[in-house]
């Protein structure tokens, strides 16, 4: 076995594994910590299938930005475990029946014998000076310009919902308003007044 | 050699455990938004493979796009189940069966 394919196998074995995981725990924290490893894994799969730049953003958008935010959210929410548990056991019969049936129509359309190494030859190497990121970005620039321009604006659409959905204003809340406080003046606050100096007794 | 179906079947096996995931955590809205991106993460695995072995780029084009468009939704699902856990006090499904606000 070479050891591009003990790396497959390793990053691959972990990450069914970790997603595994993320659906069994009984603590949704440690469900996102999981996670964080399945996503982690397939970074090292995208890697061993040459995409590096993807590789590498998923490690730093996903688990870095996406999963942090996950798992703010999973420890600021006080839920109630127990209650969210019911029906686990009653419901794994199905989904065991379901993941195996879906499991083995998968594997009958995308097995060897039509995805295998003779109809899909592995492509060669690429060579040393290969820059993923710039052919990427080739692509993304010219070709599916357009796409790229609609993505920023749905990631735009999505800081203003995030942003509008959580706002709230809490009228108990002491705090300072800034407007107002620029515009107060001296004669506002203090009182300056000339009085006679008195006879100490 | 590493082959196309390999990547294939390995994909197939994450979406198959993340499907069977939504059925076991159907009451837990936070665990139905991690399988969510389990499964987007299986059919990157699918562009990512298909992009290799046939030597197109644009399958990590729509790789790019997809990895955004699940940064939002995930944005905007949490956004969402803060405000649920905010006014209900629980994120369970079970007791979301009303539209009022």
């Amino acid at each position: 076995m070479s050891f591009e394919k003990f790396l497959f196998y390793l990053f691959a074995a972990l990450m069914v594994g970790a997603a595994v995981m993320v659906i069994t725990r009984r603590n949704p924290v440690h469900s996102v910590l999981f996670l964080v490893l399945a996503f982690f894994n397939a970074a090292g799969l995208w890697m061993l299938a040459e995409a590096e730049f993807l590789a590498i953003a998923l490690v730093l958008v996903y688990v870095g930005a996406v999963m942090v935010l996950f798992l703010f959210v999973v420890m600021m929410l006080d839920i109630n475990l127990a209650e969210l548990r019911a029906g686990f056991v009653r419901n794994a019969p199905v989904a065991l029946i379901v993941a195996v049936v879906m499991m083995a129509e998968l594997a009958v359309v995308l097995g060897p014998s039509r995805f295998g190494l003779d109809s899909y030859a592995a492509p060669s190497h690429r060579p040393a000076d290969y820059n993923n990121t710039a052919e990427l970005g080739m692509a993304l620039f010219t070709q599916h310009l357009y796409a790229f321009e609609i993505a920023a604006v749905i990631l735009l659409v999505g800081i203003v919902a995030a942003i509008s959905l959580t706002l709230r204003r809490r009228p108990d809340t002491k705090y300072l308003d800034p407007g107002r406080q620029v515009t107060v003046k001296a004669e506002d606050r203090l009182r300056v007044i000339r009085m006679e100096s008195e006879e100490r007794d | 050699m590493i082959a196309l179906s390999d990547y294939l079947i390995v994909a197939a096996i994450l979406f198959s455990v993340s499907i069977a995931g939504i059925f076991l955590n159907r009451k837990n809205v936070l665990l139905l938004l991690m399988c969510i991106e389990l499964v987007l993460l299986a059919v990157n695995i699918n562009f990512i493979a298909f992009s290799h072995f046939l030597g197109d780029v644009n399958g990590q084009i729509f790789v790019f796009f997809i990895l955004t468009v699940a940064a939002a939704e995930a944005a905007i699902g949490l956004a969402i189940l803060v405000v649920l856990f905010r006014t209900r006090r629980t994120i369970n499904v079970a007791d979301l069966d009303t539209l009022k606000g």
